[in-house]
């Protein structure tokens, strides 16, 4: 083979690496519509839209919980959610990931599936992650144990009984534990972890998961200072590679996040009530109102 | 990163820590060389002679403890607190029943190939589910199978629709009581209240003798040893993680992405065959299987083994299931009056004082948390 051929063929195979390292729907365009085949049962993101709410309404005995809320997440977006309480931002995780069926509307995952015909299982099955607000962590088991549990692998019955770590798997976990900074607290049992400790548990178990789209209920509840800081840098670490949807009170969390340029969303009474940076949502007349009372 | 991987393997692959193999062995060398020797060898005058009483009370108590096991299987790992267990103990052993009462053959009391309840129900032939009575392989598929499947329906539905906590035992409570109900019907051909009894022979061999006694005793020792071992694998695997992952915060396993039902469904399914198992095992040893094994109050008792014990330990639902049972037997001839209040004392202090149970109480004293 001549030099320029070899050449030609490095520069093949590394846009084709680039092209697979991508999040799929970066490239968008004309290879978007017709270079991908999106397969079945797998979430296809070319057009790079990763989360897909139109109009989903929901009422517990007459109360609108979530009153025709429509709301796109990028792929690799990180957004911020805030509203007072019961503005429905606990419903609408609910609803993304199965707890609660909407009575009207569409939800989907990237383009082309129907959250709302699959049960809670599937929906994190095919890369949806979810923190809940209070930790939840599985208390008597080591934070090691509650890590592998959510690490990505077959989830039946058979397979979990038989289970055995591989290298890469354990490096894997090792990985997250560094990136949670409990690698020293591997073998403890997880209920003894300090709340911070187990907020940030529960972060690297949906890590473990590898989900495409990750909802955060309220991540920093309860964290001092310092481990909000290093909670705002683990998450910004994150985006780019997965969706992420962040349900916050705290606004300087919320700033620390947005870097003052990313869209924040402000719910009110279940649906959208501003959409734009923060400083400009915080300066919207209605959004004043909401949060100060009339 | 090298380092790292054996650092933090978990120390999954020990079944038992050398004092758990110990506890094993003894356990082992006491009942099943201990007692035999003792009963057998040993000449009936001797202060060390194990009587004959002592051998069917032990046996009998390790099938009590067999299921208690299952319980923790189910309540303490699973977090779902059955009611019904009595059900499955008392289908395995009817299963069993059905064997001996055809192994008695012409040896009744009206000396006919039938046993005698039907004889005197005047029934001419074999109601259909004895039709496979007369082979001992096919009653012993049957001490698995039928509670396994009855479970596994039971549980399919229960699970898929999510019924939880109080309801769920509440549902299991009422199933062992309709159960109850049935079999105390002479219709239904299992002998009505008075259920089997009378038996002769097991295999051909004479079923009341002191070899038999000590041989189904130690057959007992021998199935809840290797129960216990089963057991232990199970919890210790990853399905075990995700059994007490489901008990402590289920609806964090279904959004990791787990199946609870499918989890659920299938320990429970083995828990009723464990039972199942000890029913079987209870029934040549007692000599009497009657629908009072499936009063609710028998499935309650078997939850108090494994409260008294301590719940999610596997030692500790055996020793609840020994001592509970070991002072019902003392109390019953000492005081019989006071037995109930003692019961009921029991677990009120063990409710208060001791939540984890016998077990927890060893662990404290330890100084582990």
């Amino acid at each position: 083979m001549t030099p320029d051929l070899l050449e030609d063929g490095a520069k093949r195979l590394q846009a084709f690496e680039q092209r697979q390292a991508d999040p799929a729907g970066s490239s968008g365009g004309r290879a978007a519509a017709f270079g991908r085949v999106a397969r079945l049962g797998e979430p296809d993101f070319a057009h790079g839209v990763a989360l897909y709410l139109d109009e989903i309404s929901v009422s517990f005995d007459g109360f609108k919980a979530l009153n025709k809320l429509s709301l796109a997440i990028d792929v690799g977006e990180l957004r911020c959610i805030i509203g007072p309480n019961g503005a429905g931002k606990t419903t609408m995780m609910d609803c993304i990931t199965g707890k609660t069926r909407p009575d009207a509307g569409k939800c989907f995952f990237g383009s082309t599936i129907d959250l709302l015909r699959l049960s809670e299982t599937d929906i994190a099955q095919i890369g949806i992650g979810r923190k809940f607000q209070k930790p939840t962590v599985y208390e008597p088991l080591t934070v090691f144990q509650n890590l592998e549990l959510a690490l990505r692998a077959d989830r039946r019955v058979r397979a979990a009984l038989f289970s055995r770590l591989s290298g890469a798997q354990l490096d894997r976990i090792g990985e997250v534990l560094a990136l949670i900074h409990l690698k020293g607290e591997a073998q403890r049992q997880a209920g003894l972890l300090s709340h911070g400790q187990k907020q940030w548990l529960e972060i690297g178990m949906l890590l473990m998961q590898e989900p495409r789209l990750l909802l955060l209920d309220e991540p920093v509840a309860g964290m001092t200072d310092a481990e909000t800081e290093r909670t705002a840098e683990l998450l910004l670490s994150l985006e780019g590679r997965h969706s992420l949807v962040v349900v916050e009170h705290d606004m300087t969390f919320v700033d620390r996040l947005t870097q003052g340029r990313k869209t924040v969303t402000v719910l009110h009474e279940g649906s959208v009530l501003a959409e734009g940076p923060l400083a400009e949502v915080q300066a919207n007349q209605k959004v004043v109102e909401v949060y100060l009372g009339r | 990163m090298s380092g790292l991987g054996m650092a933090l393997s978990s120390p999954r692959g020990v079944l038992l820590g050398p004092r758990g193999w110990a506890g094993v062995l003894a356990a082992s060398v006491v009942l099943l060389v201990g007692v035999p020797v003792f009963n057998l060898a040993v000449p009936e005058g001797s202060a060390f002679h194990l009587s004959d009483y002592a051998v069917s009370l032990t046996g009998k108590i390790l099938c009590y403890a067999i299921c208690a096991l299952a319980m923790d299987l189910i309540w303490g790992y699973t977090g779902i607190l059955s009611l019904g267990h009595g059900l499955f103990f008392a289908l395995g052993g009817y299963a069993m029943g059905m064997y001996l009462m055809r192994q008695i053959g012409s040896d009744g009391q009206y000396r006919l190939p039938m046993p005698d309840f039907m004889v005197f129900l005047d029934w001419k032939a074999f109601p259909w589910h004895w039709a496979l009575s007369d082979s001992f392989v096919a009653q012993m598929l049957l001490v698995v199978l039928v509670p396994g499947l009855l479970a596994f329906v039971f549980g399919f539905f229960a699970f898929r629709s999510r019924i939880k906590g109080v309801y769920f035992s509440i549902i299991t409570q009422a199933m062992t009581f309709a159960a109850m109900l049935l079999f105390f019907r002479n219709e239904t051909g299992f002998g009505g209240n008075n259920g089997f009894t009378d038996f002769k022979r097991i295999l051909g061999v004479p079923i009341a003798t002191p070899g038999m006694r000590v041989f189904l005793c130690c057959l007992t020792a021998a199935v809840l040893i290797a129960l216990f071992l089963l057991s232990r694998a199970i919890v210790n695997s990853k399905y075990g993680h995700v059994l007490q992952a489901i008990r402590d915060a289920e609806s964090r396993v279904m959004f990791s992405g787990y199946d609870p039902v499918a989890y659920k469904l299938s320990i429970w399914t083995l828990s009723a065959v464990m039972c199942g198992v000890a029913g079987a095992l209870y029934v040549p040893q007692v000599g009497i299987i009657n629908p009072g094994e499936m009063s609710p109050a028998a499935g309650i008792e078997m939850a108090v083994w494994a409260a008294v014990g301590g719940r999610a330990t596997l030692v500790g639902p055996i020793v609840g299931a020994l001592f509970v049972n070991g002072a019902k037997s003392w109390f019953t001839v000492a005081f019989p009056e006071f037995w109930l209040f003692f019961l009921g004392a029991l677990f009120i202090a063990v409710t208060l004082f001791l939540p984890d149970g016998l077990a927890g109480l060893l662990k404290r004293r330890k100084g582990q948390p």
